[in-house]
């Protein structure tokens, strides 16, 4: 979504700019009073079929949780599958309520370079009426419920990391002022009003920089000062439930169509274009990835398509209304290849134990998305956009770079701070004992399901 | 008395019933069990990590049986479970010290059959 997002909504607030005027023209050359004030109070026209499809763009991108849910829940081992499931439903409620309460505020009213206003907290202000700033055709509330979903499902990402090992409690309290402290800033950043990588012109579409890139390098810091899980050293762990797995990311493709084609913030033309190059990437990823596989460890693997597929739908996120299909193609193929080697051979290397991946996806696929955007973005695909690296303008890709490496090294000593916080409050690891028991028993009394009855 | 433990591959558990059948081995108790012998396991990939040495899934068999049935039932098992390949299984035979039926309370003999 995004600036250019943003101004591509200013082509559609023209139409209805200029017909206010003449009413304001015709009010002031003596049409009477009566015409005056309902041009005054001129509210731009509100469109059904674009408010349609971000109600339902809304929809698909809150499925996109539960569909995270299951993709992480296959992955980790059996004793602690609800314990995943739980950390991303809790999410979906905790941060559904901080996001109404005081999270839209600070992400998008209008307030300083660096932050929201407290001016719409409690959703106040925020009705029916569009805001034309954000879209123009649409109920402002549509457009708040839409960014609520983003806003629920990008500390979920997270989880990834510290999966199998972290107390609920720390769990929820560290989410919570993650998502406080380090998404909604970085949102108002990028989108809302006044934030200052948007007036740079950062391109992001759908969210790379704030969601992905966001979340990537939050799950790297976590990764790295939680420690891996005991035994992590002496054999890899696998997952437990791949088909569960396979749902999850067939989910979150689904789901991904709001993401990117809803960003669009209309149902058009640039709708249409987000959702093409967002399928035609994930599925060149998910190809790459299976042959990647295929070629150097022998056989096409299931978790390595739906890990492909998912690489893909990052990487096209931030680029889904700026690109053709060829890029799409470009960046899918791309994106696999260098998520391959993060999770194959640069984790290794390092030692760090990012349990499902969430850096080696997220945060790598998210960083090549937004660079990638600095290099085939294109006029000729939407003209409120700008022109890449390889349509002669490299300025763009440095523009990237720097949204990338600000949103990266506040989200990396943010989260540092706020995981010493929650470590020094309550403590952010289960006992050895309460880890081998497992996260389902130790920390929700329950189990995900039984063996004998 | 004897208690017969085997272990078998898994789809030769239909061909294996079948021959048991026809020798009139009606009772017996089936679990999944993993383990490995000769064939050394498998080796299975994630995300470019390799486990080798991996346990295979494998079918256990159990069957109590008087003794005149010991000799037709590891003859059934045999037929039923060979390919003549590494991982066919193994087939144990130990001695049963008492039986009982629980709904009537037969012991011995009568339990077993």
């Amino acid at each position: 979504m995004v600036t250019k997002r943003l101004e591509s909504c200013m082509g559609l607030r023209m139409g209805t700019f200029w017909p206010c005027v003449l009413v304001l023209g015709l009010a002031v050359t003596g049409y009477g009073a009566e015409a005056a004030a309902p041009a005054a109070a001129a509210v731009p026209k509100i469109d059904s079929g674009d408010t349609a499809w971000v109600l339902i763009s809304a929809a698909l991108v809150m499925l996109m949780t539960p569909g995270l849910a299951f993709f992480y829940g296959g992955l980790v081992r059996r004793k602690n599958y609800l314990s995943v499931l739980m950390q991303c439903m809790i999410i979906l409620a905790a941060l559904s309520i901080q996001w109404v309460l005081f999270g839209y505020s600070l992400s998008f009213a209008p307030g300083s370079k660096w932050l929201g206003s407290l001016d719409w907290v409690g959703l106040r202000g925020v009705g029916f009426a569009p805001y034309p700033d954000y879209a123009a055709t649409i109920p402002h509330q549509v457009f708040m419920i839409f960014q609520g979903m983003f806003a629920v499902i990008t500390p979920g990402l997270i989880i990834g990391a510290f999966a199998e090992r972290m107390k609920f409690s720390a769990f929820l309290v560290f989410t919570l002022l993650w998502a406080t402290f380090i998404y909604d800033p970085v949102a108002h950043w990028v989108w809302g009003v006044g934030g200052f990588l948007r007036n740079m012109g950062a391109l992001d579409f759908a969210g790379g920089t704030v969601v992905h890139i966001n979340a990537g390098i939050a799950a790297l810091a976590t990764a790295l000062v939680i420690g891996k899980r005991k035994s992590v050293d002496k054999h890899p762990i696998p997952p437990h439930s791949l088909p569960f797995s396979v749902l999850g990311a067939a989910l979150l493709w689904f789901g991904w169509f709001g993401f990117n084609a809803g960003s669009a913030l209309g149902a058009n033309g640039l709708a249409g274009n987000a959702f093409v190059v967002t399928n035609t990437a994930a599925a060149a990823a998910a190809l790459m990835w299976a042959l990647l596989d295929w070629t150097i460890n022998g056989a096409p693997t299931m978790l390595g398509t739906i890990s492909g597929a998912v690489a893909g739908l990052v990487a096209i996120t931030p680029a889904a209304g700026f690109v053709g299909v060829g890029s799409a193609i470009a960046i899918g193929v791309g994106v696999s290849v260098v998520c391959f080697v993060a999770v194959s051979y640069i984790k290794p290397l390092f030692g760090y134990d990012d349990s499902l991946d969430a850096f080696g996806v997220h945060g790598v696929g998210g960083t090549l998305g937004a660079l990638a955007t600095g290099l085939f973005a294109s006029k000729a695909v939407n003209p409120a956009g700008a022109d890449g690296l390889f349509f002669g303008n490299p300025r763009q890709l440095l523009i990237q770079a720097i949204a990338v490496a600000v949103t990266a090294v506040y989200a990396f000593v943010g989260t540092l701070i706020l995981y010493k916080l929650v470590d020094v409050l309550i403590g952010v690891r289960v006992s050895d004992k309460d880890e081998a028991m497992g996260l389902d028993l130790t920390q929700h009394n329950e189990r995900a399901s039984t063996m004998l009855e | 008395m004897k208690l017969i433990v085997a272990i078998i591959q898994p789809h030769r558990l239909e061909a294996v019933k079948e021959e048991l059948y026809k020798a009139e081995v009606n009772l017996i108790t089936v679990s999944e069990v993993l383990g490995h012998g000769r064939q050394k396991g498998v080796t299975e990939v994630y995300r470019g990590f390799k486990e080798t040495g991996n346990l295979l899934r494998k079918v256990r068999l159990e069957i109590a049986v008087n003794d005149s049935f010991v000799e037709p039932t590891i003859k059934a098992i045999t037929t039923g479970a060979r390919s003549g390949q590494t991982g066919d299984g193994k087939i144990f035979v130990l001695p049963l010290e008492e039986c009982y039926r629980i709904r009537t309370g037969e012991t011995g003999r009568e339990a077993i059959g």
